[in-house]
């Protein structure tokens, strides 16, 4: 009787499980068709657009060019220790720049972003929410989605590839430090094999990785923001939630991506 | 036959199973200062939230401004929500901007007053409520919880609105300042009395509601025990109502 007791209660645990789950994927879903309807309705909100582009961007500078520049710095040191011994350190820049152009540049911008912009935007929406700035905005007759989520979206998705591609800049400065100042090969020989296999397509596959995790972490930051409910700790809750799964989502989306991608460029 | 600013016909709202209000049937008079007083959980929350289309009956109609609020579509709902002015419990300015800024919000959204016209309109707003001009370049957490309902006074007034909402608006204030935000609603409803406004106090400060309202409407579990003139209402019988004034 027991054992029909405790198999019943797991089977009723897990059914819970799945209901509460499938819930938060029909109201994450809700949530994303309407932020898309109403991207495309007026008013357009340029302004509000261009304050989160500066904010995730231009603010974001500073974080991007210490992570690129180490990055671009350490993979270069690493690829050096390893290949040395086969004598093949002269391939240390077309390897470090390929690999940030494909992958490093926009899933470590990504996570940056997702860290601070993700969290922000879960912070502002979150606290709106709880102390009625969003009901006011709605009383006053202003869609909180077009308001509040659609130009952090659209700022996101607009500012992550400029930072993915400044990443790449800079991380290849960091890298070319490491190979032709330190390491000392020579410079000629160490663009001219960044130049013999580098290709725009590689480029591109970043660019685009960046725009579509700029899209998820916005997407996510938003939501999380809006599903604030309590005080002080349910902002901290839904903050912490916009940083976890911005950031588990980069890496997962990026595999599926990578995938997609080579198939096409 | 009585003007009616808002009217509920035959309404009902569930969630779920319960039933928050149960068929309710009365108007509240337009030009007049109507409380809506009750215990918590009374409803009088859910009823404002009907009032502003934010929430639809499951049952009935409410009529708001000779426009049936339930047959709006999403689009006609934003405009008609523009005939409101609200303030919220703790006043919900938005924390980005100062008490200027917050001011002139509804003024840049929806009107195509220059910045002239909306420096004349706010400072005038802002100086009607009592906020000294360096208090407008200040941010609400740089405010005190009064001058933070009168900025959120002076935004609800800023479109000229024909129903003024109020929910709880001297929550957390001190006597003194409570007795002030009351004296300002009064005044603010006086001076635009003459244009049909009407005032609409979600409260359960009993002694306020006496001294400043038209008309007080009371609710117990989602029903409208009494709505009575408040001369009448102090003579209720009602052993509810009793017990509530005796507090």
């Amino acid at each position: 009787m027991n054992v029909r007791a405790a198999v019943e209660n797991k089977i009723i645990g897990l059914g819970d499980s799945v209901l509460i789950l499938l819930n938060g994927l029909g109201d994450f879903t809700n949530f994303t068709v309407k932020t898309i309807y109403w991207t495309f309705k007026p008013p357009f909100r340029f302004k509000l657009l261009f304050d989160q582009l500066y904010f995730m961007g231009n603010k974001s500078l500073f974080i991007i060019f210490l992570t690129s520049i180490f990055t671009g710095a350490v993979f270069a040191f690493q690829i050096y220790l390893g290949f040395k011994a086969i004598n093949a350190d002269s391939f240390i820049g077309p390897i470090v720049t390929i690999a940030m152009a494909k992958e490093l540049a926009p899933v470590l911008s990504g996570l940056v972003v997702a860290g601070r912009c993700g969290a922000a935007m879960a912070a502002q929406i979150g606290s709106m929410k709880v102390t009625e700035q969003i009901d006011a905005l709605e009383v006053m007759g202003i869609n909180s989605y077009q308001y509040l989520a659609v130009p952090r979206i659209l700022g996101a998705m607009l500012a992550m590839p400029l930072l993915s591609g400044i990443f790449l800049l800079i991380g290849y400065y960091g890298s070319w430090l490491i190979g032709v100042k330190v390491i000392q090969i020579d410079e000629i020989l160490y663009t001219q094999k960044i130049s013999d296999f580098m290709r725009l397509g590689m480029v591109a596959e970043g660019l685009i990785k960046a725009t579509v995790f700029g899209y998820l972490i916005g997407i996510i930051g938003t939501y999380q923001g809006f599903k604030v409910t309590g005080g002080a700790e349910g902002v901290g809750r839904g903050t912490n939630m916009a940083v976890v799964w911005g950031m588990i989502t980069v890496l997962v989306v990026d595999f599926f991506l990578t995938s997609f991608l080579a198939k096409i460029l | 036959m009585t003007d009616y600013a808002v009217e509920f016909i035959g309404m009902t709202k569930k969630f779920g199973d319960s039933i928050i209000l149960n068929d309710l049937n009365f108007g509240i008079a337009r030009g007049k200062i109507t409380t809506i007083l009750g215990f918590s959980g009374a409803g009088k929350t859910t009823l404002m939230k009907h009032i502003l289309g934010l929430v639809m009956p499951t049952e009935g109609d409410v009529i708001v401004l000779n426009q049936k609020v339930n047959d709006l579509s999403e689009y006609d709902l934003r405009e008609f929500r523009r005939n409101f002015g609200m303030v919220f419990q703790y006043a919900a300015l938005f924390d980005f901007l100062n008490s200027y800024e917050n001011v002139a919000f509804p003024l840049r959204e929806f009107t195509k007053m220059n910045e002239d016209e909306i420096r004349e309109k706010v400072m005038g707003l802002l100086d009607s409520v009592g906020i000294a001009k360096d208090a407008a370049v200040k941010l609400p957490s740089e405010l005190s919880g009064g001058m933070r309902k009168r900025v959120g006074l002076a935004r609800g007034l800023a479109l000229d609105p024909h129903i003024m909402l109020y929910d709880e608006p001297t929550s957390g204030l001190d006597p003194i300042t409570t007795h002030t935000v009351y004296d300002l609603m009064r005044d603010t409803h006086r001076k635009n009395e003459h244009r049909g406004f009407t005032s609409i106090i979600i409260s359960h400060d009993i002694h306020a509601t006496l001294k400043y309202s038209d008309y007080i409407v009371f609710m117990e579990k989602g029903r409208v025990v009494e709505h009575l003139d408040v001369e009448t209402f102090k003579k209720s019988e009602n052993p509810v109502i009793r017990r509530f004034l005796e507090l």
